[in-house]
């Protein structure tokens, strides 16, 4: 076998595939074709860098150079410069926004220097697409032990000692769901793989599947062989086709080398894994709704208990975890549970994959050790707000979750202490918002959003978050009354407690974690009729300044509805009947003549 | 039929397949040792090219996991390519000259396993490098 001197990474995952990774990877095996070194250097597709707000990513090995915003008319440079002379090409690396300094490799850069990789192990350093990769990254080995050398206690009881949390949302103890079903007795069991990933902004699990499927895969195979299933069901959604494509291929390799199949390992241990696409709908990432979707009925949820652990899918006893949890698992039962332990904190060991997007310079997707603070997460890791503004809040658990303000900025993250604050890990979607956000309009899309996506089955969750968002839009239209915030508090706790499943359950939450921690801005909508994040548009108005305004017309030329009047060089006057509230004079100004109130 | 029959197989393949990934793997360790061979026009025509194909043959040969082989630009000392610089952590930097191909596995052999200098081909470093 030839041996590669030197390695090309370049990411392929959706992120920076959809900013032009695929035509970059074409371009290098073209140009190393035409330097005659296509035998010496090899062009790796590899999952996602994280850094997707750098995209595309390219990574130099052995040199460790780390290339960011690369474009196709960029390759040319690097195998000339780079390759071909071994001189970095310094403006194509990264430059660090605080510095100023270019930094070449990942190490150095305060993005990477706090992240522990775990799950995300292989993600941008091995090809997904091939299997021989992964093994000789000692994958498939925690497999080949437990099934050979161990037994489905060891197996469970090293994931209890562990103490790994379903990373999904609810931080379940993993081993003890594992144990759960193990013990419930049936000739049929299931194993399902959660990857109905639907938080808005949340993409860990995408990129888990679209860089490293094969560790998903163990992780099921594992969960089959420890509660005794031979069936296991990935659910995900049909707008991840990246995620699919290549997990159809992880699992034909996985069949072919026999680690999929009859007879694993020569054990008679057998397992199997379908894919089921599912249609994006929010609900169906609860699990009784997941289960109904893949039986092929509605993607409604149903009362628990009982739990699927006891009856599940066909209502036979079934497993039911998320990718992330799944990821895990093969490097924990490979390292041992202190290995695991040493990682996070008392309660919640391990890490967290969280994918920062928002008011953020560097929006992506990182890895962290529990019990790092948010104030590192979006300060260090995430380099800051964007434009330099202030911080205001950090929405995490996605349309479940809640906001957490400054004050709490250096709490350390995990599943308790997020719930403590009124909001939740969920999926690890973490969204930074700045002084410019309005909170009620921020609860106002969540709310939005939960109400398009409830099932309508039960009925606190179908009128009750509809009245919720009534109640909001009246807020925000200033025609509210006092006793709406009252109103607000009491409606969404009744929901809370009487909704069918977790989507009603957690749906008020954005209202009431802004609500508490945000009430004088409710207030000031509510009570003065202002927006003072001058967000609501029924609530703002666009002024003039008299003696400020120069008359360039700039304002009264960008206006849409042309309800700015005036000649030139003198004042302007905005017709407040004709204004819309777009603020397009307001960005265009350069003599700082308009006012928004 | 399946290809993986027992967990020796796996254990087998995780060996064949070490290669794909070993010079990945170890790029990304702290204590990596590196060496720089000069490939400048005067370097390659000098056959830094045959050197870095010997080194890494040396150090697969060998089976050496913490090295690394990477390329620079011309260092200067063109009276005596191919040159090949040899960083260990915290340890003193060298240089070496005239490493030709055939020279490659003794420099692999002498310096990184056997902690020994090959006297004759160190050259002086005759320049300060800018901070």
């Amino acid at each position: 076998m030839s041996k590669y001197k030197q390695y090309i990474l370049v990411c392929g995952g959706t992120g920076c595939v959809s900013s032009g990774s695929g035509d970059v990877l074409d371009e290098f095996n073209k140009l190393l074709e035409e330097h005659n070194l296509q035998n010496d250097i090899q062009v790796v597709r590899t999952g996602c860098f994280g850094f997707c707000e750098q995209g595309t990513i390219v990574k130099i090995l052995p040199d460790n150079t780390f290339y960011v915003k690369i474009e196709k008319n960029h390759v040319s440079e690097i195998i000339n410069e780079h390759i071909i002379k071994g001189r970095k090409v310094e403006k194509l690396l990264f430059k660090d926004p605080q510095t100023k300094e270019t930094v070449a490799e990942d190490e150095g850069m305060n993005f990477y220097k706090k992240q522990v990789r775990v799950a995300l192990r292989n993600a941008g350093f091995i090809n997904p697409e091939d299997i021989d990769e992964y093994i000789a990254n000692n994958g498939y080995q925690a497999l080949g032990k437990a099934l050979t050398e161990t037994n489905q206690d060891e197996v469970i009881d090293t994931l209890l000692e562990s103490g790994l949390r379903g990373r999904g949302g609810g931080g379940f103890p993993t081993g003890l769901k594992w144990r759960f079903a193990n013990k419930a007795k049936s000739n049929q069991k299931y194993v399902v793989c959660n990857a109905d990933e639907g938080d808005p902004g949340a993409f860990m699990d995408r990129s888990i599947l679209e860089g490293d499927p094969h560790s998903v895969i163990e992780g099921m195979a594992l969960a089959g062989f420890a509660i005794g299933a031979d069936k296991g069901v990935v659910y995900i959604r049909a707008e991840y086709p990246l995620a699919v494509e290549r997990l159809e291929i992880a699992l034909n390799q996985a069949r072919e080398y026999g680690f999929l199949g009859e007879n694993i390992f020569g054990t008679g241990f057998s397992f199997d894994i379908d894919i089921r696409l599912g249609a994006g709908a929010f609900v169906c990432g609860e699990e009784t709704a997941l289960i109904h979707s893949i039986e092929g009925y509605r993607g409604e949820p149903t009362t628990k208990p009982p739990f699927p652990a006891n009856s599940g899918l066909f209502n036979e006893p079934t497993l039911i975890n998320n990718v992330e949890t799944f990821a895990n698992i093969p490097i924990i039962l490979d390292k041992g549970s202190d290995w695991y332990r040493s990682l996070g904190t008392e309660k919640s060991p391990g890490t967290k994959v969280f994918a920062l997007a928002g008011a953020i310079n560097n929006v992506g997707l990182v890895e962290v050790p529990m019990g790092t603070t948010l104030r590192e997460i979006i300060f260090e890791i995430g380099g800051g707000i964007r434009n330099g503004k202030k911080f205001k809040a950090a929405q995490t658990g996605g349309p479940s979750g809640g906001c957490i303000p400054t004050e709490y900025l250096d709490t350390e993250i995990d599943f308790d202490n997020l719930n403590a604050l009124g909001s939740m890990m969920g999926s690890g979607g973490l969204i930074v918002m700045d002084e410019d956000t309005c909170m009620v309009d921020v609860s106002k899309f969540y709310l939005e959003f939960t109400v398009e996506e409830s099932c309508g089955k039960c009925t606190p969750c179908r009128i009750g978050n509809v009245r919720l968002l009534e109640t909001l839009e009246k807020i925000s239209s200033g025609r509210s009354k006092p006793e709406d915030l009252r109103k607000l508090e009491i409606l969404g706790q009744a929901i809370k407690d009487s909704s069918l499943c977790g989507l009603g359950q957690t749906a008020p939450n954005p209202i009431l974690s802004t609500y508490h921690y945000f009430k004088e801005e409710y207030e000031a909508h509510v009570m003065d009729r202002i927006c003072p994040a001058g967000v609501c548009k029924d609530l703002i108005k666009f002024d003039i300044i008299e003696n400020k305004c120069v008359g360039c017309t700039a304002c009264a030329r960008v206006c849409p509805t042309a309800a700015i009047t005036g000649e030139l060089r003198k004042p302007h006057v905005i017709h407040q009947d004709k204004c819309i509230k777009c603020g397009a004079c307001y960005d265009t100004c350069r003599f700082g003549a308009i006012t928004k109130s | 039929m399946a290809k993986i029959k027992s967990l020796q197989d796996l254990i087998k393949l995780k060996e064949d397949s070490k290669d794909k990934i070993q010079i990945r793997k170890t790029a990304g360790e702290k204590d990596k040792i590196v060496l720089k061979v000069a490939m400048g026009t005067c370097g390659i025509s000098a056959g830094a090219k045959e050197t870095f194909s010997a080194l890494i043959e040396a150090i697969d040969k060998h089976g050496l996991d913490n090295v690394v082989v990477t390329q620079t630009g011309c260092m200067g000392y063109c009276h005596a390519e191919p040159t090949v610089q040899v960083n260990e952590p915290e340890k003193e930097t060298f240089l070496y000259g005239n490493i030709t191909a055939e020279k490659a596995e003794e420099l692999i052999v002498k310096h990184i396993i056997n902690g020994e200098l090959l006297q004759d081909s160190i050259v002086g470093e005759t320049h300060q490098r800018a901070e």
